[in-house]
């Protein structure tokens, strides 16, 4: 039977589908190992409500634990806690950036507000901190648009929630 | 499920029904539901017909949301019913009347001005529903709204900016907009319907109470309305039916479209 370490470390070879540099582990939607008898239950928690991607998200995880000869497994989702852009790891956020998206900014501003100060990341390609938001809607659920005014390229940012 | 729908019940006859706490829960998990599913299908249909790119993609973001959010609640009700039952169950094999959702839903999208107008009003309202829903007495339905309110918050300063934008921009977007919220006015009214579900589930701590989302958001809505520079309009007589599953024209279209698939090819897989 492998230590919940190691099927953690075996979860590292499962990317986001939208986002291929970040693992699972990186996103930090894996709540939960646990071997039930000689049954692996692997708990995982959606980034966003609608996120497509995560049907074959929990498809890969079980071809990945298929693979490996963990035959008994079943992967459940919960809810609760709801995910936050806060636990995606240090490591995930460095990746983020290499990859072109910009991070998620801490303490942003209250979306109650109007008109509310967004969010002023730095461009993941030339770091220069002037920066505009297109719009808080992009790519995929977890996306902003936003526009770099130095090097004037365009570019994601992965928006808090 | 139950003999609960009283679409062809008479107003005596649905307050001496007797309505099981099991009963009345299902009911309203399926009106949050078809409150997601019907609007997100109305957002789907600006794909590609967006006034220009960017917002194309933000209202097909909020109509993703909303998808998402029916399939949570959807996959409670199927929870909640046992059985082989699963949410596409309650998305693709319903009829018109078994459907929940307030009329204001699945009224087609007019101009872009119409869709941010009823937007706006049913962001607003949303918001403040899954504010007190996170702290429901219900686990799995907190577990929803506690997921759903962080988007839902986006959703509700994006409509709100553009009603702001519209009313306070030009002559003719100013008088389109005033124009839109009119329109849509008389089909505010229902979300703060109550009826004895509501009653029923407020008494269990579940639904919130109907009287304080409405003064909070007639609050907002006065105070974007002033910032938009536009009239807010009197409360009225107002329409009503979708709770009950009497519902516009329009929801028949949406369902022969959405349902076309799936009742063509049953059980389809791919």
């Amino acid at each position: 039977m492998k230590s919940i370490k190691d099927i953690y470390t075996l979860l590292n070879e499962v990317k986001d589908p939208e986002i291929p540099v970040l693992t699972v582990n990186d996103m930090g939607i894996i709540r939960d190992v646990n071997w039930n008898n000689d049954v692996l239950e692997i708990t995982i928690t959606p980034t966003y409500t609608g996120c497509p991607a995560m049907d074959l998200i929990e498809s890969q995880i079980k071809e990945e634990l298929d693979k490996h000869d963990l035959k008994k497994h079943s992967v459940l989702t919960t809810l609760s806690p709801p995910w936050s852009t806060d636990w995606i790891t240090e490591d995930g956020l460095k990746k983020l950036e290499e990859f072109g998206i910009a991070p998620p900014v801490k303490g942003t501003a209250d979306k109650r507000a109007l008109f509310a100060e967004p969010p002023k990341p730095k461009c993941p390609y030339c770091k220069s901190e002037k920066t505009v938001m297109i719009s808080a809607f992009g790519s995929t659920a977890c996306k902003s648009q936003y526009k770099c005014k130095s090097c004037l390229e365009p570019f994601d940012y992965f928006k808090c929630i | 499920m139950g003999e609960i729908t009283g679409g062809w019940l008479t107003t005596r006859e649905q307050e001496n029904s007797v309505v099981s706490k099991e009963t009345a829960l299902l009911e309203y998990i399926l009106r949050l539901g078809d409150n997601a599913l019907i609007l997100g299908h109305r957002l789907s249909e600006w794909c590609s017909n967006g006034p220009v790119l960017e917002q194309d993609i933000a209202i097909i973001n909020i109509s993703l949301d909303q998808v998402g959010l029916a399939r949570n609640y959807y996959k409670l009700a199927a929870e909640i019913e046992g059985g082989d039952r699963d949410e596409d169950y309650y998305a693709y094999r319903r009829d018109v009347f078994d459907f929940k959702n307030i009329l204001m839903l699945e009224r087609p999208n007019g101009h872009w001005g119409d869709t941010i107008a009823r937007q706006f009003f049913y962001d607003t309202y949303h918001f403040f529903v899954l504010e007190e829903l996170k702290n429901c007495a219900d686990e799995r339905i907190a577990a929803i709204a506690a997921k759903a309110i962080k988007e839902v918050a986006y959703h509700a300063q994006f409509s709100a900016e553009w009603v702001i934008r519209l009313g306070d921009g030009t002559e003719e977007s100013h008088t389109k907009m005033q124009k839109a919220i009119y329109n849509v006015w008389e089909w505010t009214g229902e979300m703060f319907e109550t009826n004895e579900i509501d009653g029923l589930m407020e008494k269990a701590n579940i639904a919130p109470n109907m009287v304080e989302i409405k003064n909070l958001w007639d609050d907002k809505v006065s105070q974007v309305l002033e910032i938009a520079t536009l009239k807010k309009p009197e409360d009225g007589w107002h329409q009503t039916g979708g709770k009950m599953g009497v519902h516009t024209q329009y929801l028949g279209l949406i369902l022969a479209e959405m349902q076309y698939y799936p009742k063509s090819y049953p059980d389809a897989k791919w």
